[in-house]
């Protein structure tokens, strides 16, 4: 089945190019209401309505752990969740791109892209749950642990990316940031990195329009985010990032284009953080409730939804299926993120080196002894407990 | 350790070019070793250190980078992620600042972040210290800053043997070192010798990390000179100074020990406690700030270890609390061999 559209093609050098970045507005296949975009252009990307279908799956599926997760925090059983609610189009269209040798470096609101990747969600999880700052492993899974200081990640994938040309390997590192984190000097410094050593990265910004509450008129005067690639000479795209199969789109030639020895990308999503920064965080300060409506009606979600619907793609046994595998996803993590995790004090002094030092030792000792106190103690009051009951009994 | 030792010099060669060995040995050695910063490829660095490596080893191996340290650090991170083993040089210890997010938030966090999964073996090497008529943020003591970072080693060679067998154990570390090269050094002669490469002139202490190639361990302190009266405790830059100070110690009588610490974290509590409790006086010298300094936390750790040893307070020679003084005055705020010789002489001497 051909539905869509290549971006341009200008001779640029560039299979992206510089008109591309220079013309604000986003690339897109599917308006606002799921109808091909008046944007299409001449070159076609076969996509198989299976992989549409998995894609529209995988949305379903993300959101409904992102609904979960916020719902676990009112709970109490996570810390804090900053949820990505609105932005699946990007999480999933991003992963979905990727081979599943190539890297990508999360940051704290891409717990959906993780999942996506197929990590375990209660690992995805620990960070924001509290028992550990990360819990799967980066190895196995490709996957950075999440990065809270703002675009620090975006070197390690420069490096990264790095590592895999000088070692012969035709893996990606992809490195996601938000809008405000491109005002950081990291930011920077990746790209030039990247670009000086024509490093197989590709820096995905998802440009939600808030950095908590500072909006992005305040980070930039740039017109477009995606314009800064022509600084750093390399390709750069803005895409609408709430068109999942655009994005997929542009990351998936990105990513062809490093694998080809073309260097990296830049790519600037435009979608919207459709909840509040975190749990703790009251939107209504800083932004008018009209303005998220508008985004409602571009909802990423719906408007493939409607798109498959009216292509015929979509059946209700198939949306049955869906939504039963994210309830079924839903039930898991109600299940097992109930239970109080378990943490082992020890660990706190066992990877802080590959080998603890003489001091660290000494403490590890000094807490074990404390805790075997506390645990004298109370087993101490626990038997007077039980004598006085016995005593009262008598 | 045998004589087939790596290294080992016949001839005495400057500390910088001991460096250079070992980065050379070691890139010799394993394919995973690379070496890149600023200045550091076709011109060999500002000191020369990585002098001819990018000849010897392609570009691959050796290379410059765009002048941005905190693009270096995560780099490295990055690369070491995949499985590198990454030297990278910070121009000058002032110079490193920009990488201090990287290295606190990232290089030394990521092996307990993920339970051991993402090991980061980075060697950080930061020429520091003052004594070279360096202008402003070029003789910075910045070793405190790291010191206070759990999940870094941090190293400082004062000898011309230990520069090649430290950066050995270093670039061999599975975790992180910041490697602190005592940049007033870089032309003192010596011989790498075999001997004290096999960590036979060290202390009683065991470090965790054994340098295969070198038999070289980071964490373990040596003696460097055997005296009854005081142990003068001293690292990297100071290490001269202090020698310099129980020769002319001599002369008054005092009979001074003087412990070179190596490695500051692992911190060698048992060859500094040992020493301590056999002298019963202590003076800490460092050219860095006193207040904060890392030698508070030696003083501290020697109090608590050998009050019921020690006839006085241990004392400190430091720099002064000053930002790094320009050129023209830079001698008054380095501690010399008048003012620890002033601290010996304050140790409370009048049972003697």
């Amino acid at each position: 089945m051909t539905v869509l559209a290549t971006p341009d093609k200008t001779g640029s050098g560039f299979p992206l190019g510089f008109d591309t970045i220079l013309d604000p507005s986003p690339l897109q296949y599917l308006d606002e209401h799921g109808a091909l975009s008046g944007a299409l252009r001449d070159d076609a990307l076969e996509l198989e309505p299976k992989e549409l279908l998995a894609t529209w799956r995988a949305m379903v599926i993300g959101r409904r752990f992102d609904v979960q997760a916020t719902t676990m925090v009112r709970q109490g059983r996570l810390a804090v969740y900053p949820s990505s609610f609105g932005q699946e189009a990007c999480e999933i269209g991003a992963i979905l791109a990727l081979r599943p040798t190539d890297w990508f470096f999360p940051t704290y609101r891409d717990c959906v892209s993780m999942v996506t990747r197929g990590i375990d969600p209660v690992q995805t999880l620990t960070l924001l749950r509290g028992d550990w700052h990360c819990g799967y492993d980066p190895q196995q899974w490709r996957t950075a642990p999440q990065t809270t200081p703002l675009a620090t990640q975006g070197p390690h994938a420069a490096g990264l990316a790095l590592a895999a040309k000088l070692a012969g390997d035709d893996t990606v590192a992809l490195a996601f940031c938000g809008d405000g984190g491109t005002s950081e000097g990291d930011f920077h410094e990746a790209l030039n990195f990247a670009a000086v050593y024509q490093a197989p990265a590709i820096f995905f910004v998802q440009n939600n329009q808030y950095a908590i509450s500072v909006p992005l008129a305040k980070q930039t005067h740039a017109a477009a985010l995606a314009h800064k690639a022509v600084g750093y000479g390399m390709a750069g795209v803005r895409v609408d990032g709430n068109d999942v199969i655009a994005v997929r789109h542009v990351v998936a030639e990105a990513a062809e284009r490093a694998r080809r020895g073309q260097g990296p990308t830049l790519i600037e999503a435009v979608t919207y953080r459709m909840q509040a920064h975190t749990n703790a965080d009251d939107a209504s300060r800083y932004r008018d409730e009209s303005e998220v409506e508008y985004w409602k009606v571009r909802d990423p979600l719906a408007r493939l939804e409607t798109y498959l619907r009216a292509a015929g793609l979509l059946t209700d046994e198939a949306v049955a299926e869906a939504n039963q595998a994210a309830e079924d996803l839903a039930a898991e993590m109600r299940a097992r993120l109930g239970e109080e995790p378990e943490v082992d004090h020890r660990e706190l002094f066992a990877h802080v080196y590959a080998e603890p030092t003489p001091q660290l030792l000494e403490q590890a000792a000094a807490l074990q002894a404390e805790l075997d106190a506390e645990q004298l103690d109370a087993d101490q009051v626990d038997s007077a407990q039980s004598d006085a009951e016995s005593e009262a009994g008598r | 350790m045998t004589a087939t030792l790596d290294g080992a010099t016949n001839t005495a060669i400057p500390l910088a070019k001991a460096l250079n060995q070992a980065l050379r040995d070691a890139m010799g050695a394993d394919e995973r070793v690379v070496v890149f910063g600023e200045d550091v490829g076709v011109l060999g660095g500002v000191f020369r250190v990585t002098d001819g490596l990018t000849r010897e080893f392609g570009e691959n191996r050796c290379f410059d980078t765009p002048l941005a340290e905190a693009g270096i650090m995560g780099t490295a991170i990055g690369m070491a992620m995949y499985g590198f083993r990454p030297v990278v040089e910070m121009q000058f210890d002032a110079f490193s600042y920009p990488a201090l997010e990287q290295i606190f938030s990232h290089l030394a966090k990521m092996r307990n972040r993920t339970r051991g999964q993402l090991p980061l073996p980075v060697v950080v090497r930061v020429p520091y210290g003052g004594g070279i008529g360096g202008v402003e943020h070029h003789s910075d003591s910045s070793e405190g800053y790291f010191v206070a970072t759990p999940g870094l080693h941090v190293v400082t060679p004062a000898t011309v043997s230990d520069a090649y067998t430290l950066l050995r154990a270093a670039i061999e570390s599975d975790d992180p070192v910041i490697f602190m090269e005592p940049k007033r050094l870089y032309w003192s002669k010596d011989t790498i010798d075999a001997l004290a490469a096999s960590g036979s002139a060290a202390g009683s202490g065991t470090g965790p990390v054994t340098g295969q190639a070198t038999g070289q361990r980071i964490g373990q302190a040596a003696v460097r000179r055997q005296g009854t009266d005081a142990t003068l405790i001293a690292y990297g830059p100071t290490v001269q100074t202090a020698l310099e100070a129980a020769e002319a110690g001599a002369a008054e009588g005092y009979d001074l020990e003087v412990v070179d610490l190596r490695s500051l974290v692992p911190f060698d509590d048992a060859t500094v406690t040992a020493s301590v409790r056999k002298t019963g006086r202590a003076v800490v010298i460092h050219e860095a700030v006193g207040f904060g300094g890392t030698g508070a936390e030696i003083a501290a750790r020697v109090s608590e270890r050998c009050f019921h040893w020690l006839q006085a307070p241990v004392r400190r020679v430091t720099g002064f609390d000053i930002p790094y003084p320009p050129p023209k005055l830079e001698r008054h705020h380095l501690p010399s061999v008048d003012r620890i010789l002033d601290a010996v002489a304050s140790l409370q001497w009048e049972d003697r």
